[in-house]
């Protein structure tokens, strides 16, 4: 159990320029091309970008739940409390799943088994991995969906997955998530899949809960709305790595990459309201063919030469924050 | 969920009607003499053309016939065979052996074809499961007559482990390679079933939360994955089970076992309608009642099925 | 195999709607029939099934060309022998030469099997349809229509149909004899031809293109024939591959249980059925068509499963 009152900060995660190929029929798709980032306990990271980008992929990775083959990890490291996953056995990441790093997905329909009760399916964490016996884990099933605030929970907690409503099933698979009190929770595009106004519930929660247990939270999302509400660190992914880094508050003041900043540039105002939308042109590489040099150079409007030969690679631009453009501080002092 | 029971029984109901009045329309109700061929070479004794016409109602017209004929049926009663014994006694005593042997085929096609498609559903691609993709084919293919020939010849006739013929109180023991001849096109069947079931579910999104969650190896497998794969291959089986004793008469005729296909075909020679109608339609009779309890099964298994 | 019905299990298909593959960048755009076939081009099952398929045929159009003898030839000297170099597949108990026997059963195995699939599909698919499409009460009463057939165990309904048309000892002639092993075959199974085609049906109702069609007022029969028959063909024409095998099989059977097809037909059948009593001292009097009919199957099974793989988009 986390001690309530301890708000330091420390280092759950590390993850070190991180490789991952799927070898298809097709070709050798290079999804993770130098990935890396640290999340701290009591800390909300955001992983920004659109499809395709990697952001589940490294998700995955963490986990240890990625299909292997056609996948293989060539390169990299990911620390947990300084320990090496990649390494470890299968066992000891076993071990580590559900109890210091736990995963919820998009789509609670599909993730959830939908032969077993909610109640079977978080309890049977607490059965097998902490050994209570069934009217413990009865117990403390209907304690976690009262903490999720899904009402009835003493009834709710013997029906099926598909007897809940989007939000309530999502709120579910949250409480299954917190059963063996993890230390660091994946959310994988949480709310993508609920209505907005469900979303903002389900994010409150999610803050909420994270507040309490000083938990670290990886947030994967598309949508720049939720990063803007929830996170504190921001990181933007782009065909298969981070090509910026900062706080939330910095980011949206001052993007330092021009695909940061084309995003901002495309979320459509009110207040200029008669212009054209802007857009972002071209479409990302394909993986099994990425261009040498920076991977966004063909959509990118400050492009010149040097963009085409020559990869650039994360550096610090100040205030903590890194960026993979040879004109980051321009970029920055655009704004 | 007793909407749904209500429903499924009402739709029985025609079905029953229809099949069997099918059957006895065939038998009993062709324009021409009805007891042609009734009586084995020569022409029925007049003594039992009355007895029967009585007792079927011949003389009434065909709807009333049918219905008499199963209002009989529900007392108990089938009739009787030329010779007069009692065609309800005859299957008393058969049905029992033909339900072993069902029942014996469908322990082992589950146990062998369940086993087999776990094991290359989860495996993928590689020697075993190419193994078992064309042995499932051939045994498809072949007819279960062959397969039951083939495998008397070689068990009873060159190795002589097993007698030719079962006896007549067929035991356990006797019924098991009838009950593998009777069960191989299923057995190959199911294996596939599994198969597929097991790997399309392996890639499923709750099987991967399961994993992500840190549920064992073992638990992912034998729980998760395996209560929503078998679905469909339990209720196949339910539905086998009632198939399998309509289909026995082949193996039946095989291995000389006196069940009721056996009568039915004993009835076939010796030209007994009285004996066929009867058999084929308590065999009808089980078969629907199969198919409800398997969709009563379905529901059972499937959650999301009970509160349509 | 004995049992038609069960094809309608090994024919079940994916989601069938034609796929164009747009991400690819610069590849044509591939249709379904188009991908399947280049796939099925490799394969070496489908091609090893297709080669017996044809040979087969090819047997039953021209047995002249296979085996020199006639069907009827008969030398009782060399009764019950075993295979030769003279017969390859020995003689029957009454002098018969097996291996002329088995050539020349061919067509007319061959022939029921493909007449009873053609019946079991023409009118399966067409209440099928019927079914699908229009919905709610017809579909009811067809489906119920069709669940009483289905009711009836195979074996045990086609013994009934045929001892009822042909009582035993009676020597009906050859076409009535064909013509009703064809009927009794189609009659008990075109319940399972249906439900394949009113599920397709079903499903392909549901395909956007096919629910513009209906809004802009589309006739019914251009509905049916040019957006909904395209879409219900694939799993139809797998079933009726795998059909065909199983009406081979089941004619067998019938002819093995005495109630098919009988003498002066020659069919493979017919040939088991006559060895059905002796084939313990002379067993390759039964073993040679019994093979014949199991290879035979076995290549349409092999060839409708191969077809089936071939068209589910599921499996790339």
């Amino acid at each position: 159990m986390q001690e309530m009152l301890n708000t330091e900060q420390e280092t759950l995660l590390e993850i070190e320029d991180l490789h991952v190929e799927f070898r298809t029929s097709d070709g050798v798709a290079n999804v993770l091309n130098g990935v890396g980032y640290n999340v701290r306990s009591g800390e909300t990271l955001a992983i920004l970008g659109e499809s395709g980008s990697g952001k589940s992929v490294t998700a995955q990775t963490i986990m240890g739940i990625l299909d292997m083959p056609p996948a293989v990890v060539t390169a990299g490291s990911i620390r947990f409390h300084g320990e090496e996953l990649l390494t470890a056995s299968a066992n000891r990441r076993t071990e580590i799943r559900g109890d210091g790093i736990a995963m919820i997905f998009q789509d609670a329909l599909s993730a959830l088994n939908p032969v077993f009760t909610v109640g079977f399916q978080i309890e049977e964490q607490l059965r097998v991995r902490r050994g209570m016996t069934r009217r413990e884990a009865r117990q403390r099933a209907i304690e976690l969906l009262d903490l999720v605030r899904i009402p009835a929970a003493k009834t709710r907690v013997k029906d099926y997955p598909h007897q809940f409503s989007g939000g309530m099933r999502q709120r579910a698979m949250i409480a299954m998530s917190l059963a063996l009190d993890p230390e660091l929770l994946i959310a994988d595009e949480p709310t993508t899949a609920l209505d907005v106004t469900v979303q903002v519930q389900i994010m409150e929660l999610l803050a909420e809960i994270q507040a309490e247990r000083h938990m670290g939270l990886i947030l994967i999302t598309h949508d720049l709305a939720v990063v803007a509400e929830v996170a504190d660190r921001i990181a933007v992914m782009y065909a298969g790595r981070i090509v910026e880094q900062a706080e939330v508050a910095e980011l949206f003041r001052a993007p330092g990459h021009p695909y940061t900043e084309a995003l901002m540039n495309s979320i459509p105002r009110l207040d200029l309201k008669g212009q054209t939308l802007k857009t972002i042109t071209g479409l990302p590489p394909s993986l099994l063919n990425i261009p040498p040099g920076c991977p966004f150079h063909p959509r990118c409007e400050r492009a010149v030469d040097r963009c085409e030969t020559e990869r650039p690679e994360q550096h610090n631009i100040g205030f903590g924050r890194v960026s993979a453009c040879h004109f980051a501080e321009e970029v920055v002092a655009r704004a | 969920m007793g909407r749904y029971v209500l429903r499924r029984l009402l739709q029985l109901i025609p079905v029953f009607i229809g099949s069997t009045f099918l059957i006895y329309a065939l038998v009993w109700a062709l324009p021409g003499d009805p007891f042609s061929g009734k009586c084995g070479q020569r022409a029925c004794p007049q003594a039992y053309v009355d007895m029967m016409t009585a007792k079927y109602n011949l003389d009434d017209s065909l709807p009333v016939q049918y219905f008499k004929y199963l209002g009989k049926l529900f007392s108990g009663d089938f009739g009787e065979t030329f010779s007069g014994n009692s065609i309800g006694e005859m299957m008393a005593n058969a049905a029992p052996i033909t339900i072993r042997l069902a029942v014996i085929a469908v322990v082992i096609e589950a146990i062998i074809g369940i086993g087999a498609g776990i094991l290359t559903g989860l495996r993928g691609k590689g020697f075993l499961d190419n193994l078992v993709l064309l042995s499932t084919l051939f045994l498809i293919s072949l007819p279960v007559f062959v397969t039951g020939i083939v495998l008397q010849l070689l068990l009873a006739g060159e190795w002589g482990i097993i007698n030719p013929s079962v006896s007549s109180e067929a035991t356990v023991g006797e019924l098991i390679v009838p009950g593998f001849v009777l069960g191989s096109l299923s057995m190959a069947y199911i294996a596939r079933l599994t198969r597929a079931s097991i790997s399309e579910n392996r890639r499923a999104d709750f099987v991967r939360t399961a994993i992500a969650k840190g549920q064992p190896n073992r638990r992912v497998v034998g729980v998760h994955l395996l209560r929503a794969s078998v679905i469909p291959v339990i209720t196949f089986l339910g539905t086998d089970l009632g198939a399998l004793m309509g289909g026995a008469i082949v193996t039946e005729g095989v291995f000389n076992i006196n069940g009721l296909g056996g009568l039915v075909f004993r009835g076939i020679q010796e030209k007994d309608g009285a004996t066929v109608t009867g058999i084929v339609v308590l065999l009808v009779i089980v078969y629907l009642l199969m198919s409800l309890v398997v969709d009563l099964l379905y529901a059972v298994l499937d959650p999301r099925i009970r509160y349509d | 195999m004995t049992d038609p019905n069960i094809a309608a299990d090994l024919s079940h298909v994916g989601e069938v709607a034609p796929v164009t593959d747009p991400a690819n960048g610069p590849h044509k755009p591939r249709s379904l029939w188009g991908d399947a076939w280049r796939q099925l081009r490799r394969k070496p099952l489908f091609l090893l099934s297709v080669f017996i398929i044809l040979v087969v045929v090819v047997i039953a159009i021209a047995p002249g060309l296979f085996s020199s003898r006639a069907a009827d030839f008969s030398d009782l000297n060399h009764a019950n022998e075993s295979p030769s170099a003279d017969a390859w597949f020995g003689y029957d108990n009454q002098g018969y030469d097996v291996y002329a026997r088995t050539i020349y059963g061919a067509r007319a195995s061959l022939l029921v099997g493909i007449f009873a699939t053609l019946l079991t599909v023409l009118i399966g698919s067409i209440v099928g349809i019927i079914a699908g499409y229009y919905g709610r009460w017809i579909d009811s009463v067809l489906s119920r229509f069709g669940d009483i057939f289905a009711g009836l165990p195979f074996v045990l309904g086609a013994i009934v149909i045929l001892t009822t048309f042909n009582p035993p000892d009676s020597h009906p002639g050859e076409v009535r004899i064909i013509a009703q092993v064809v009927g009794s075959i189609s009659v008990l199974t075109w319940p399972v031809a249906m439900r394949i085609m009113r599920s397709a049906t079903l499903v392909a109702k549901q395909l956007d293109y096919v629910k513009a069609a209906r809004g802009l007022g589309a006739s019914t029969s251009r509905i049916i024939f040019r957006h909904l028959l395209p879409n219900t063909i694939a799993p139809v024409l797998v079933y009726a591959t795998i059909a065909l095998g199983a009406a081979i099989g089941a004619e067998a059977t019938l002819a093995y249980l005495g109630i098919g097809i009988r003498s002066p037909v020659v069919s493979w059948g017919v040939e088991i059925s006559d060895a059905r009593d002796y084939f313990q001292n002379v067993p390759h009097m039964l073993l040679f068509p019994a093979g014949f009919v199991t290879i035979t199957v076995l290549a349409f099974v092999m060839l409708g499963d191969a077809v089936r793989q071939a068209l589910d988009p599921k499996a790339r």
